[in-house]
């Protein structure tokens, strides 16, 4: 019936099982292996960057005249900026300012956005249903860049309230998501049964509903990971997320971009890094989507 | 008439969403730290001008007076002046605006057109090298963000090749046809003046194609997936095996049904990118009311911003709405109300 | 019979290439249909009933499907060799198939008389039909079936009609677009079973009408019995047994067909229906030998190893199994 019964001592080797098959659905497109192989990366740099950067000291305020504007070379494989800084190093610095916001972003906004879309779903037809709807069509109602803009801007730029700003754009997407389930779940005899029996609704949302909601939910927040940080790349980009001199990816870009195009590889390679990131939790999450795709009979 | 119903009442709850959607605008506007007052006059100006501004523009007014007076003028197109080009903002968004939404009518035609005609031969060949070319395209186009593309045709064709233009919506020399609807194009075409039409279209290219690919790669996976889902479906099976010849079938009886999510997506595509429009605006200097708000909101001028907003999301609206018609006559299923049978 | 027949299927394989290996659906489909004649085919879902009829038509989805070997003579001719054109004439004017699904075998976006105007249309004698022609011609087979205010019918959509007019609509087109040979698959069973009552009976009168050969596919030996003259049993990809139905019914010789009719309820006399034991085989690693043996009651040694060929026991009485071999008879 629900998904309780995983949580009995015989379901250890079921679970092994399981793992077995989801791999099997996941590895089926040799693409997905591309996409984990390539977020795994860009994870390990980011974390190890201090340790793996040819010249971690770069990432910070850091000027050597010396060196500036060099092109691609051993010492300095993606070239050095105007003031003489290695961009292949700042690019695995990028990597933690990347991955921060789409961690943070989706921490701040799954949560309450699947809440209310539980609430909103169990509550159909109600006003609470309407009221919660509403508000949410709200927000859906701007085209999608234009809040975080305006939150942006209102606040002083930096990453910080750019999270915040793409947070309170993007947990809509999740409330509309989860009501779309928990509407259809919600007449569901096992949820029918749990009422019968006097459960509260708190434990019927989160117990009953949520399990079975899991799936797509997942898939999308993997999904989300690369728009989110291809909008945070943006938003770096016009100046309203990493604030130079930090090594924000977007910011690099945008830093390289007068001096196009005789110094190319300042803007060049930070873009394709961009892209790298994205492309990675795509296929990712085109596995994820593959894996828990109902088996076809 | 059910149409009519279906308008009315959208039309009724966009007007509702309007309202919270100014709410919220107006609200975010007023808590930005900072005197208005002082920021449009300057920081030399004496405090007896700024007092006597905040007057006039009602800050000393309880919060929901100041709403009332802004969404009252707001109605009638008066959104203020703008701190930063010192004139009407409604003046400000009368010139910008037509220019964003010439590149993005430009980058929507591109999306579409391009994106099914792949989509299709995609699907038609589904497997084959072409398939997969087109598939790894798609996927690259959807991962890279707008101003990656855009710098890149800068660098490729502008700069380096040297093809086209760089920059702005035609070239300095020649002179801009009398203003029907602002869009250059259209208007040089209704003036005649082949020129600069061209010239505009030429333009157009570059910055079009960057807003474009995104979508463009959106709309080819979309179609794919859809007309191969279609073609294993027994009414295609079915209008075979009674004797319709299978060009009849693809062109008609599978593009059909192929086509409503694409065109669902399309339409939202096509109105974010009159905001996101900005990333290419800026980097190909483009004059258009995306890069203009941006502008507001890094300067911080309240009433450009507002303006923007509300206008971005009032088009937002309309298309949605639009797409739901388009949507709903391709496909009786949405407009039918099952059960009107006999 | 001395008259060629009208529909001949020899050996016929087909295979579904997929994910893990190739299934093999059709192992050596043998099947006639001759004129006038009404033909049952009868088996439990998934043996390959509806792959046999849709590869008479070639409308089966060639990527993954593939037809390695076999025959299918329709008036003489191979259609598995026949060119674009011959196969559509084949298509608009010999053989047409009403499908199991009503609805799923209408297109939703276009209306009734798009869809039956085209089939009007791209039959040999439409091509030079005004619109207004057509839209006449599209009216009567509407009539035929017996739908209510045709006119009004060719301006609707399917989602405005029930599950017995979608039917209706389906069974009309297939009369424009078919002379000789209509396959009916298992027609009516999607619907309430009052509503397929009336599909069948509808279906009969037509067929006694136009005069044309049906191929008839269900799994109710109780329809088999009121609207067939020889039936075919099939399972797991070949044919098991086909004589004349009231013998079939009489003398009843593969044991899966022994299993079919024991498994219907009987409304009168004791005992509860025994089903059939085992499930159908997986397509993938088929059974060798005879693909029944697993489930079989009376398998022998030889089943396992060969697949039997078909034996013949007096007029019209054919069945593929070792009992009947010469020998190991014991009826």
């Amino acid at each position: 019936m629900t998904a309780q019964t995983k949580s009995l001592p015989l379901a250890r080797s079921k679970a092994r099982e399981n793992l077995g098959r989801n791999w099997y659905k996941f590895s089926r497109n040799p693409m997905s292996i591309v996409g984990l192989i390539t977020v795994s990366l860009v994870v390990f740099l980011a974390v190890f960057a201090p340790l793996v950067a040819p010249h971690p000291k770069h990432a910070s305020a850091f000027v050597d005249f010396a060196n500036a504007s060099r092109s691609p070379c051993r010492t300095y494989p993606f070239g050095t900026d105007v003031v003489g800084r290695d961009i292949l190093s700042r690019i695995f610095f990028g990597f933690r300012f990347s991955l921060v916001m789409g961690v943070v972003v989706l921490a701040l906004v799954v949560p309450p956005g699947v809440t209310l879309g539980l609430i909103a779903g169990y509550n159909q037809g109600t006003w609470l249903d309407t009221v919660i709807m509403r508000i949410t069509d709200i927000f859906l109602a701007v085209p999608p860049l234009v809040l975080a803009l305006a939150i942006c801007s209102v606040l002083t730029p930096n990453l910080f309230n750019a999270m915040i700003a793409v947070s309170l754009m993007w947990w809509p997407w999740y409330t509309r998501l989860v009501y779309g389930l928990a509407s259809t779940l919600r007449n569901e005899f096992f949820v029918n049964s749990a009422e019968a029996i006097g459960a509260s609704e708190a434990h019927i949302i989160f117990r009953e509903i949520l399990p079975n909601c899991i799936s797509p939910i997942f898939t999308k927040m993997s999904l989300d990971m690369g728009w989110v940080i291809l909008i945070g790349s943006s938003l770096s980009f016009v100046g309203l997320g990493v604030q130079p001199p930090r090594p924000g990816l977007g910011t690099m870009v945008a830093d390289g971009a007068r001096y196009l195009p005789d110094q190319w590889w300042i803007s060049v390679f930070p873009a394709l890094a961009i892209v790298v990131i994205v492309l990675g939790f795509n296929l990712l999450g085109d596995g994820l989507r593959d894996m828990f795709a109902a088996e076809e009979v | 008439m059910k149409t009519m119903a279906f308008i009315a009442r959208r039309v009724v709850h966009s007007i509702f969403v309007l309202f919270g959607l100014s709410l919220v605008i107006f609200t975010i506007s007023r808590i930005m730290p900072g005197d208005p007052a002082r920021m449009a006059v300057g920081a030399r100006a004496p405090q007896w001008v700024v007092d006597n501004l905040r007057e006039q523009m009602h800050l000393n007014d309880p919060l929901y007076a100041q709403y009332y007076y802004w969404l009252r003028d707001a109605l009638h197109g008066d959104f203020g002046i703008s701190l930063v080009t010192r004139r009407p903002v409604a003046d400000d968004i009368k010139e910008f605006f037509p220019a964003t939404f010439e590149l993005a009518l430009f980058a929507g035609i591109i999306m579409g057109g391009a994106g099914i005609l792949l989509g299709t031969v995609s699907a038609r060949h589904k497997d084959k090298w072409i398939d997969n070319v087109v598939r790894v395209i798609s996927y690259l186009g959807v991962v890279t963000p707008s101003f990656v593309f855009a710098i890149l045709f800068l660098l490729l064709f502008g700069m380096t090749l040297n093809w086209m233009p760089t920059m702005g919506r035609i070239s300095t020399g020649l002179s801009r046809p009398s203003v029907v609807t602002g869009l250059i194009t259209i208007d040089a075409l209704l003036a005649g003046d082949l020129a600069v039409f061209f010239d505009a279209l030429w333009h157009l290219i570059l910055p079009g194609i960057a807003l474009a690919m995104g979508g463009l790669a959106q709309e080819a996976r979309i179609t794919r997936s859809t007309m191969s889902d279609n073609l294993t479906k027994d009414y295609i099976a079915s209008e075979r095996s009674l004797g319709i010849p299978e060009k009849v079938i693809m062109r008609k009886f599978l593009l059909k049904p192929s086509l409503i999510p694409t065109i669902s997506i399309l339409g939202l595509d096509f109105a974010a990118t009159l905001g996101s429009a900005f990333l290419v605006e800026l980097i190909f200097n483009w004059p258009g009311i995306s890069r203009y708000g941006i502008n507001a909101m890094l300067r911080k001028d309240l009433n450009a911003i507002a303006a923007v907003i509300m206008i971005l999301g009032v088009v937002f609206i309309i298309v949605n709405i639009l797409v739901d018609l388009v949507v709903a006559q391709l496909d009786p299923r949405i407009r039918l109300a099952p059960g009107r049978g006999e | 019979m001395s008259t060629p027949p009208l529909l001949e299927i020899k050996d016929l394989h087909v295979h579904f290439d997929v994910y893990g290996g190739t299934l093999k659906v059709l192992d050596g489909v043998n099947f006639t249909v001759h004129s006038g004649e009404k033909v049952g085919l009868v088996g439990e879902t998934g043996c390959g009933k509806t792959t046999t009829m849709k590869s008479i038509l070639r409308i089966l989805p060639v990527p993954p499907a593939r037809i390695p070997s076999g025959e299918i003579h329709f008036k003489g001719q191979d259609v598995l060799k026949m060119g674009e054109d011959e196969l559509r004439q084949v298509r608009s004017e010999g053989i047409s198939m009403i499908f199991q699904d009503p609805t799923a075998a209408l297109n939703p976006v276009f209306t009734i008389g798009q869809q039956l105007g085209a089939v009007v249309k791209y039959s040999m004698e439409g091509k030079k039909l005004s619109k207004k022609e057509i839209r006449e011609r599209a009216i009567i087979p509407l009539k035929e079936v017996a739908l209510p205010d045709p006119e009004r019918m060719l301006d609707s959509y399917p989602i405005q009609l029930s599950g017995g007019m979608r039917q209706r609509v389906c069974i009309a087109m297939a009369l424009v677009a078919s002379r000789e040979l209509l396959i009916a698959d298992e027609p009516g069973t999607s619907l309430d079973v009052t509503i397929e009552d009336q599909i069948l009976r509808l279906l009969r009168r037509l067929v006694e009408e136009k005069n044309v050969s049906v191929i008839h596919i269900t799994h109710t030996l109780g329809v088999v019995r009121e609207t067939t003259d020889r039936v075919y049993v099939m399972y797991a990809g070949r044919m098991v047994e086909v004589a004349d139905t009231e013998e079939l019914f009489a003398n009843p010789l593969h044991p899966y067909t022994h299993g079919l009719m024991d498994a219907v309820p009987r409304l009168t006399g004791g005992g509860i229906a025994d089903g059939i034991p085992g499930r159908i085989p997986d397509y993938l690693n088929p059974p060798l030998g005879c693909r029944f043996h697993p489930r079989c009651p009376q398998a022998m040694d030889i089943c396992r190893r060969e697949k039997p060929a078909f034996y013949k026991l007096g007029d019209n009485h054919e069945v593929a199994c070792f009992l009947y071999q010469e020998g190991h008879r014991d009826h």
